[in-house]
């Protein structure tokens, strides 16, 4: 058995193992453990760099990594490409090869193109993690979907997965099918017709168009967020309509399982995926999410970067 | 009595059993005398073994320091990986085991417990992670087998037995019941 990442990049779920994942969990448990300590820092990175690269804008993924570089000691430097030199036309390789050649031992990146992570990784010798790329993956956050899930249920296997929402454009969800399915968690996919993808390959799901259908019995709900920015709004009739047919609800919750956890990968468009979430504050899992996704990355950063350089 | 997992314990010209269960065994009861005389009593005694050799060692320690004073010490693990100088000469640094601390390490005399003390590194490793976790009032170091070879101005409070070895055998504690020895492995 491996006791160790075989991976020097994290570009999608698919290369992680059931083991590689379950290693990960435990690495996290042991960092968890850390924000109780007087000194919540260890020296595991000392001396290494990490580089943001985000040419989307986000708040927690971003100050997520960087939390979880800085209490290993690493150094970090965020570049939101709005205030950088991709404004004047720098390719994007360019600027990559421009952060390897300053230092940088790692880099996570943001893109809104699939398969940039994947194609820079093999033009750099740096680490390359991938915070979001188009609509293709965002490994750690499914990395913390089954994480949370784990904390909160005490297992994986044998469970049901709602996941509801915009399918279709969620690189969140085709990351956490991805893990969930290798984990022998049974998703269902639930969505209008024009949000769930028409091919769905290989992907062992139940598809839903019935919300409360699709939530029965279910011991997880996972509601996507609605984005607005990628022009989902022309493919439903009206936000109202889908916040009414779609929208998580006390009432929808009552068909799902008693000790239902609930969880969105956030930022929320409240009243529409997450309706009244004041009355099942008990069930939701959306802050914990947050928490162990600190716990997560910084799993994933050691056990990508604490060893040798890549190329040696 | 026959264990059908037990190892091979016969001695080979590459390898030698140095120690037997009843060795082993009279030598952690001693150990666990010394750490008694020298602390004079459990009060404020916290014993933290380091995996994950120490982790077995640490629980037998407690519990005949239990069996002897009629009360309990404190038994906690650390991992010391993320402390450890060799990380970035490996390629891919291992997953975490968890550690287990079940109460605060501050006033405490804490016992550092090993089982084979070499370079001095791991324990050097333990030593900053305790100072992270907070501040003990002391600091000891208890050690089945001294191999001598140190790289560190690190020396063992206590110490099961001392063994004179050259730098490229290497010493192998098994604590398993059942599986107890202690043996000394040449490389071929």
């Amino acid at each position: 058995m491996n006791d160790s990442l075989r991976t020097s990049n994290l570009l999608t779920i698919g290369d992680l193992s059931p083991e590689e994942m379950e290693g990960i969990f435990r690495t996290a448990d042991s960092f968890l453990d850390l924000s109780s300590r007087t000194v919540k820092k260890v020296p595991s990175l000392r001396g290494k760099t990490l580089v943001n690269l985000f040419y989307e804008p986000s708040t927690r993924t971003r100050t997520s990594f960087e939390i979880a570089a800085k209490r290993l000691s690493a150094d970090v430097i965020n570049i939101s490409t709005s205030q950088s030199s991709v404004v004047k036309g720098e390719s994007l390789l360019d600027t990559v090869l421009t952060i390897e050649a300053l230092g940088a031992d790692g880099v996570v990146i943001r893109h809104p193109s699939s398969g940039v992570p994947e194609w820079i990784s093999r033009r750099v010798q740096c680490h390359v993690i991938n915070a979001g790329d188009g609509l293709h993956e965002h490994p750690t956050q499914a990395l913390l979907d089954l994480y949370t899930i784990q904390k909160r249920k005490g297992r994986l296997e044998g469970l049901t997965v709602a996941i509801v929402g915009d399918i279709l454009h969620s690189r969140v969800a085709r990351s956490n099918i991805l893990a969930m399915t290798r984990m022998g968690i049974a998703v269902r996919l639930v969505g209008p017709p024009t949000l769930i993808p028409k091919y769905l390959g290989d992907w062992k799901v139940d598809v839903f168009h019935d919300l409360r259908e699709g939530v029965r019995n279910c011991d997880v709900v996972m509601t996507l967020r609605l984005q607005l920015e990628r022009a989902t709004a022309s493919f439903i009739p009206s936000l109202k309509e889908y916040a009414k047919l779609y929208g998580i609800s006390p009432a929808v919750l009552k068909e799902a399982h008693p000790d239902v956890l609930v969880l969105h990968p956030g930022p929320i468009n409240r009243g529409i995926e997450i309706q009244d979430e004041e009355s099942f504050r008990e069930h939701s899992g959306i802050l914990d999410q947050v928490h162990f996704g600190v716990g997560i990355r910084m799993a994933v950063l050691y056990l990508l970067m604490a060893g040798g350089s890549k190329g040696e | 009595m026959q264990y059908p997992d037990a190892p091979d314990l016969t001695s080979s010209p590459l390898s030698r059993i140095l120690l037997d269960p009843s060795q082993i065994d009279r030598m952690i009861r001693r150990m666990a005398h010394e750490i008694l005389e020298r602390n004079q009593g459990v009060r404020d005694l916290y014993l933290i073994g380091i995996l994950k050799g120490g982790g077995i060692l640490a629980e037998r320690l407690a519990s005949i320091i239990c069996a002897i004073e009629g009360a309990s010490v404190p038994l906690g693990t650390v991992d010391i990986t993320l402390y450890r100088d060799d990380l970035s000469s490996k390629p891919s640094p291992p997953f975490l085991k968890k550690s287990a601390l079940p109460e605060p390490v501050d006033l405490k005399r804490v016992v550092l417990v090993d089982d084979v003390l070499f370079t001095g590194r791991s324990v050097r490793s333990a030593m900053d992670l305790l100072m992270d976790l907070g501040r003990p009032s002391r600091v000891q170091l208890a050690v089945l087998i001294d191999r001598g070879h140190r790289e560190l101005p690190i020396r063992a409070d206590f110490v099961g037995k001392n063994l004179p070895t050259s730098r490229d055998e290497t010493v192998q504690v098994s604590l398993e019941t059942g599986q107890e020895h202690v043996s000394l492995h040449r490389k071929g």
